[in-house]
This record gives structure tokens, C-alpha cells and sequence, in this order.
């Protein structure tokens, strides 16, 4: 017999710290796994957020940088452009990246950094104990919303990957979920994708990943799951929004 | 010929490979791990088809499948 | 080579290219923009990285980034926008990662005018930025020592593991004076700097060298690993302490009646004042911290002896440096601060007149 799946090369020994179920180590063993199958490890680098997965740069056998909350695309363009030759990826969540990091991402996108942009979205702040998200939903009760999410005060969830697509430069956009099995082979072909292009120098790359907050949302795993499918879906559409290179 | 491994020091007790398994032979283990996770087993490996959906699904890498 | 006459602003940004820096990131803020405009127009010609950040914040990061990847880098601001980068400050400390950082001080609080000031002594001096950590400070009162302060800048950076601030002002910044550079570092110099820093930067792995997985970081949530981390930063303060002030003894001598202490442009009209009166039969000595951070204590502590009857700061902000004059003093004399606000930079006359009223 052989191994056909085991743990990949470009993740540490370290057990993930984040909660039983929560679906960010699935994200992570998807970015290692097309690491490994691309060959990338001695080139890779990664910046880790603030936030669940604060501690990313542990998890990831390769140079790791941590940047201050939503600071990880400017990082990453300060370490790419002084060192061309690698692949630069972000990992952030939904504060890091669509709160406080709003400009950077932005602008990270609209210069068409040669980076890789993995977004989880689970609408809800996990680390810092289950606070509203600019992705939270609407009527979505969370600790710093405990009426529900009222958007006459606060708004509606942000979109970022519609938003991105406004922009000129960026290469490709897409949203995935981690939601099911089926599901998660479907992201790996995204994520796959963005580290193949940023590989290839073809510009700035980005892929949203729905996940869950099985803690915070006070679910199991497996429900969570159901929720996530029924509830986040409609707000956040899965689709390619942007793919130049099939252009 | 397939088998499902759960390496016991990584698993959470999440249940995310149980739900996921098409043939339904993950449970639970009686034992516990280090951190006191009931972590998961595969009871009837004969049956196992290599599907890696457990693979697929596990959020802390735990699982290897063989083939 | 010659003496060229340049602007403070673009020649610190000449001299920084010629040091070896290749990545440049900021934003434009009156009165140091044409220090990112001339960096705009000469990165290219050197193959090096000029960015414009979308804000202060940004480009302290790409700086961390980069910084974290080994190779020298700069940003430049003034005051509200040196507010902007302390988050940065702190966490390219906290990371033990070498950066140069230069602000034009302008006047403030809030956002102030675009005038000449020295305000921001405290937020470069004491820490600007959140916890325990420092940044070197040099202080500038000559475009000449502006642009040198460049390379010294990058190469205490280098040495230390540490961001090294270059606190001028407005006045310097936009005024001319003749200026002699360096030559510009070789190829090969610029190829030995790039992997200087290899056994704990981002890089990608080379031939023949083993695999590596280098952090750049600040967070350790061990309180016992985070006491160490803080220990050894504290440890490489002390040696730094030790071993790199900077300071300049102006008619310091056994028959000074008076003491005088200035930084930067603050420092030149003092000089001015003091030459006339000595002129006239007094004896006024002046100590001019070059490094602001490590702080000359002993220096000033030495020149009190029995014939001082008085020690002066001047400064271009409400009495900022004055408490550091006081601790190295430690009572022994009166200390006495005359500063000017606003922006404005006071006269010489203005000097002259403080320093007769406390004879």
C-alpha cells in the first residue's frame, strides 16, 4: 500500500491551535499541499494576520512574517518587491482584512501586487471572542451585536471579492467554500490556481474562502457546515469573478 | 485494499470526518489523547474505499490514507 | 568630489541611494515632499524600488516587509504622518528588523502648520509607539550632516537590528547648503549587503544552502519568552547606550559662566547668540546632541562645574529635551527652557536677550 494523502511537506509538525472544527486548518492544508505540488517551498513566504490565525507563521514551514492587524498586503508588498524571486502570499480574516485592512487590501489589489490573497470568511471576529464583522449578517447576533446586525445603523456585510472586481488591475478573483468536502477539492483548484499564477509573475491574485466559526456561533462543527451553506451563501455568491488568465 | 489512519495527537474530537465518510466506519474512540480529545477511528478499515473525504474535510491534517 | 549646493530633503534621499538603499516607501506631506518626489526620479535610475503608499501606515509596513526581507529600505515623513507609522516603529523594534525613518518636523499638535519645529522629541525620544523599545535618534543641524546621517542611519540600522530615526525639521529640510557625498556604494558592496543579513531574514533559499524557516515577528504569548525577548532588546539599548552617543562640545571649557543645551536648527541660533555675547567678553559653552536617543547625559553632567551658574535650553517646542538636561543635571543648577511654538524659529537677537536676562 501507499500513502496517497498524508500531512504535507510545507506545514510544521505544530497541531493547529484553532478550535475543533473550525475549517481554517483546512485552508491552510490546501495552501501547503499546492506549495508542495508546485515546488515552491524554498521560494514561499508567507504574512500572517491578526486573529485566528495569528499563529500561521508557525504552521507554515517556510520564512514567515507576522504583520500588525490588517497591515499583511503592505507587508507583503515591502517583502516582495525586495525580494522578487519569491511567492508572497497574505492569510487573513474577515477584521484583518476587511475592517481595519480595507486600504491595504485595496491598494495592494489596485497596484496588482504579485501576491496571493487567501481571505477567510467566517462573519464573525473568532480570536478576539466573537465580535461583529464587516461580513457579519444581517440580523446575525454576535457579542457586539447582541440585537442583531441592524443594518439601518451599521449596514450590510461587505463583498469583497465585488469589490475587488472593480478594479483594473487585479488577475484573479474568486470566491470558494470549505463548506463540504466536494466543496473544499473545488478550493484547491482555486487556491492551486493563485499560487500557480503568482508562480508564473502573472499579477495580484486573490481567493475568498467561506468557512465557519463552529465556537462563536455557538454550533457543532458538523451544523455550522449546514448554516454556513444556507445562510452565507446567498450573501456571498461563489463564483470566478475574475480569471485573466483564461481569458 | 485502503486504510484511514487518525494520528491521535492531532485530532480535535471535531466529528467532521464522521459526517463526511460515505461508508460510515469512523467513530469516536473510547480513549482519549493528551488533551483529552476522544479523537476519531476508523473501525472497519476493510471497507474502506480511499475516498479521502475524511482527508478532505479534516481540519488538522491528522488523517493519511493509504492505498 | 565637489561640494554641490542642495536642498535637506533631497539630499538625505541622495546620500541614502548612495549608502545602498533600494526600496523606498512613503507619502507626501508638506514640508519633506521633495524628498519622496526626488527618490521618485532617482530610485528608477539605480534599479531600485520607489512606492508611494497609500498612507503613512502602508508604507511603514512595506518598510517592515522589506526590512524583514533583509535589504535597506526608508520611508520619510513629518509629524501627523510619523503619528501615522509609530504602530510600525513599534513592531519593526519589536522584530529586531533595521529600517531608517526620517521626519521633517513640522508644527503641531494635530495637524499644525507646515513650519519648522522640534515637537516631536518625545514621541522619537521616550517611544512613540506602544512598549519597551527605542529607536536610535539622530538629530541633524546641517544639510551636510543630514545627508551624512544617511549612511550612518543605515549602518547603525544594520549593526543593531534596529529602526534609526532622523529627527530634522522643516527649516532643514527645505533649506540649501553646499553639500559633499560619499561615493556611491559598488556592485559588489550592494551584493554583500543583500545577504548580510541571511541567517534570520526572508529569502529564497540559495544553492547549497540549507533550508530555512526564518520568522519575522514581535508577538511571543509565552510571558516568560516575551520577558526574554524584551531582556535581550533592553540588553542591546544598554550597549548601544554604551558605545554610540553622539555630541558636540561648543566652547565647552573650565570658565563657563553659563551652559547652554540645543538640538538640530534650535542649536544653530543658540551658536549664533553665544558667538556674539563671548564676543563681547562672556563665556557661553553649548552642548549639541548629535544622537538625541542614546541621550549624552554624562557630557552635560561633566561640563557643571563650580564656576556654571546656569544651564539653558532652547527648543522649538513647549520644553521637551529640557527634562532630559534636568535628569543628566540631577539639581545640581537651575535649569532654564525658553522655546518657541507655532512653527516659528526664534532669532538669535530673541537668544541673546533670554541668556543676558539669566546671567
Amino acid at each position: 500500500m501507499q500513502v496517497i494523502a498524508t500531512r504535507p511537506k510545507s506545514l510544521t509538525d505544530l497541531q493547529f491551535t484553532y478550535c475543533p472544527g473550525c475549517l481554517h486548518g483546512v485552508a491552510h492544508r490546501l495552501i501547503a499541499e499546492a506549495i508542495d505540488e508546485l515546488e515552491i517551498q524554498d521560494t514561499a513566504t508567507g504574512v500572517a494576520p491578526v486573529g485566528c490565525s495569528v499563529f500561521a507563521y508557525k504552521f507554515f514551514d517556510m520564512d514567515m512574517a507576522e504583520a500588525a492587524h490588517g497591515r499583511a498586503p503592505a507587508v507583503a508588498t515591502g517583502i516582495k518587491r525586495a525580494r522578487p524571486n519569491m511567492q508572497v502570499f497574505t492569510y487573513q480574516g474577515d477584521g484583518d482584512l476587511a475592517a481595519i485592512g480595507t486600504a491595504e487590501i485595496v491598494h495592494a489589489a489596485n497596484r496588482g501586487e504579485h501576491i496571493s490573497v487567501f481571505f477567510v470568511n467566517n462573519a464573525i471576529y473568532g480570536m478576539t471572542g466573537g465580535q461583529m464583522a464587516p461580513t457579519t449578517l444581517p440580523d446575525m447576533k454576535t457579542t457586539t451585536s447582541p440585537y442583531g446586525r441592524k443594518t439601518d445603523d451599521v449596514g450590510f456585510p461587505i463583498q469583497v471579492c465585488e469589490l475587488l472586481n472593480t478594479l483594473h488591475a487585479p488577475y484573479y478573483i474568486e470566491r470558494v467554500s470549505l463548506l463540504s468536502p466536494a466543496d473544499i477539492i473545488k478550493a484547491k483548484k482555486a487556491v492551486k490556481k493563485a499560487l500557480t499564477y503568482n508562480k508564473e509573475g502573472r499579477g495580484f491574485t486573490i481567493v475568498e474562502l467561506l468557512s465557519t466559526c463552529p465556537t462563536n456561533w455557538g454550533m457543532t462543527a458538523v451544523d455550522s457546515l449546514k448554516w454556513a451553506k444556507e445562510k452565507m451563501i446567498p450573501f456571498f455568491p461563489l463564483g470566478k469573478f475574475r480569471d485573466r488568465g483564461e481569458e | 485494499m485502503a486504510r484511514m489512519t487518525v494520528n491521535p495527537k492531532y485530532c480535535k474530537g471535531c466529528g467532521l470526518c464522521i459526517a463526511a465518510c460515505p461508508k460510515k466506519i469512523i467513530r469516536f474512540s473510547v480513549n482519549i489523547n493528551e488533551k483529552g480529545y476522544n479523537y476519531a477511528e476508523c473501525f472497519d478499515q476493510e471497507a474502506c474505499i480511499a475516498c479521502k473525504l475524511c482527508y478532505t474535510t479534516c481540519p488538522d491534517v491528522a488523517i493519511t490514507i493509504e492505498k | 568630489m565637489a561640494k554641490v549646493l542642495m536642498k535637506g530633503n533631497e539630499a538625505v534621499a541622495e546620500a541614502a541611494i548612495r549608502s545602498g538603499c533600494r526600496l523606498y516607501f512613503a507619502y507626501p506631506i508638506t514640508p519633506q515632499s521633495e524628498l519622496i518626489e526626488y527618490m521618485a526620479r532617482m530610485m528608477p535610475k539605480v534599479d531600485g524600488v520607489f512606492l508611494q503608499a497609500e498612507s503613512e501606515v502602508a508604507a511603514i509596513n512595506m518598510v517592515y516587509g522589506a526590512a524583514g526581507a533583509g535589504r535597506r529600505v526608508m520611508t520619510s515623513s513629518s509629524s501627523p504622518g510619523i503619528s501615522l507609522k509609530m504602530e510600525g516603529i513599534s513592531y519593526i523594534a519589536g522584530a529586531n528588523l533595521p529600517a531608517v525613518i526620517v521626519n521633517v518636523q513640522r508644527g503641531g499638535p494635530g495637524l499644525g502648520d507646515i513650519q519648522p519645529a522640534q515637537g516631536d522629541y518625545f514621541q522619537a525620544t521616550k517611544g512613540g509607539g506602544h512598549g519597551d523599545y527605542h529607536t536610535i535618534v539622530l538629530a541633524p543641524a546641517s544639510v551636510q550632516e543630514f545627508a551624512d546621517m544617511a549612511s550612518e542611519a543605515f549602518e547603525l540600522a544594520d549593526n543593531y537590528r534596529i529602526p534609526v530615526m532622523i529627527l530634522s525639521d522643516g527649516m532643514l529640510g527645505q533649506m540649501m547648503e553646499p553639500v559633499e557625498f560619499k561615493d556611491p556604494v559598488t556592485d559588489e558592496e550592494l551584493a554583500v549587503m543583500d545577504k548580510r543579513h541571511k541567517d534570520w531574514c526572508i529569502h529564497p533559499k540559495e544553492e547549497g544552502e540549507a533550508p530555512h524557516h526564518n520568522e519575522i515577528n514581535s508577538l511571543e504569548i509565552d510571558p516568560s519568552v516575551l520577558e526574554q525577548h524584551v531582556m535581550d532588546l533592553d540588553k542591546k539599548y544598554k550597549l548601544i547606550e554604551s558605545k554610540e552617543i553622539k555630541v558636540e562640545e561648543y566652547n565647552i571649557n573650565d570658565d563657563n559662566e553659563m551652559v547652554c543645551v540645543a538640538f538640530g536648527t534650535a542649536s544653530r541660533i543658540v551658536r549664533s547668540a553665544i558667538d556674539q555675547l563671548n564676543a563681547e567678553g562672556k563665556n557661553i559653552g553649548l552642548i549639541r546632541p548629535i544622537t538625541v536617543w542614546p541621550y549624552p547625559y554624562a557630557t552635560i553632567a561633566n561640563a557643571l562645574h563650580d564656576k556654571v551658574k546656569k544651564v539653558m535650553v532652547f527648543e522649538l517646542n513647549l520644553g521637551q529635551m529640557v527634562e532630559d538636561v534636568k535628569l543628566a543635571v540631577n539639581g545640581k543648577l537651575p535649569v532654564e527652557f525658553f522655546g518657541k511654538v507655532g512653527g516659528i524659529v526664534f532669532t538669535p537677537e530673541e537668544i541673546k536677550a533670554k541668556i543676558e536676562e539669566n546671567l
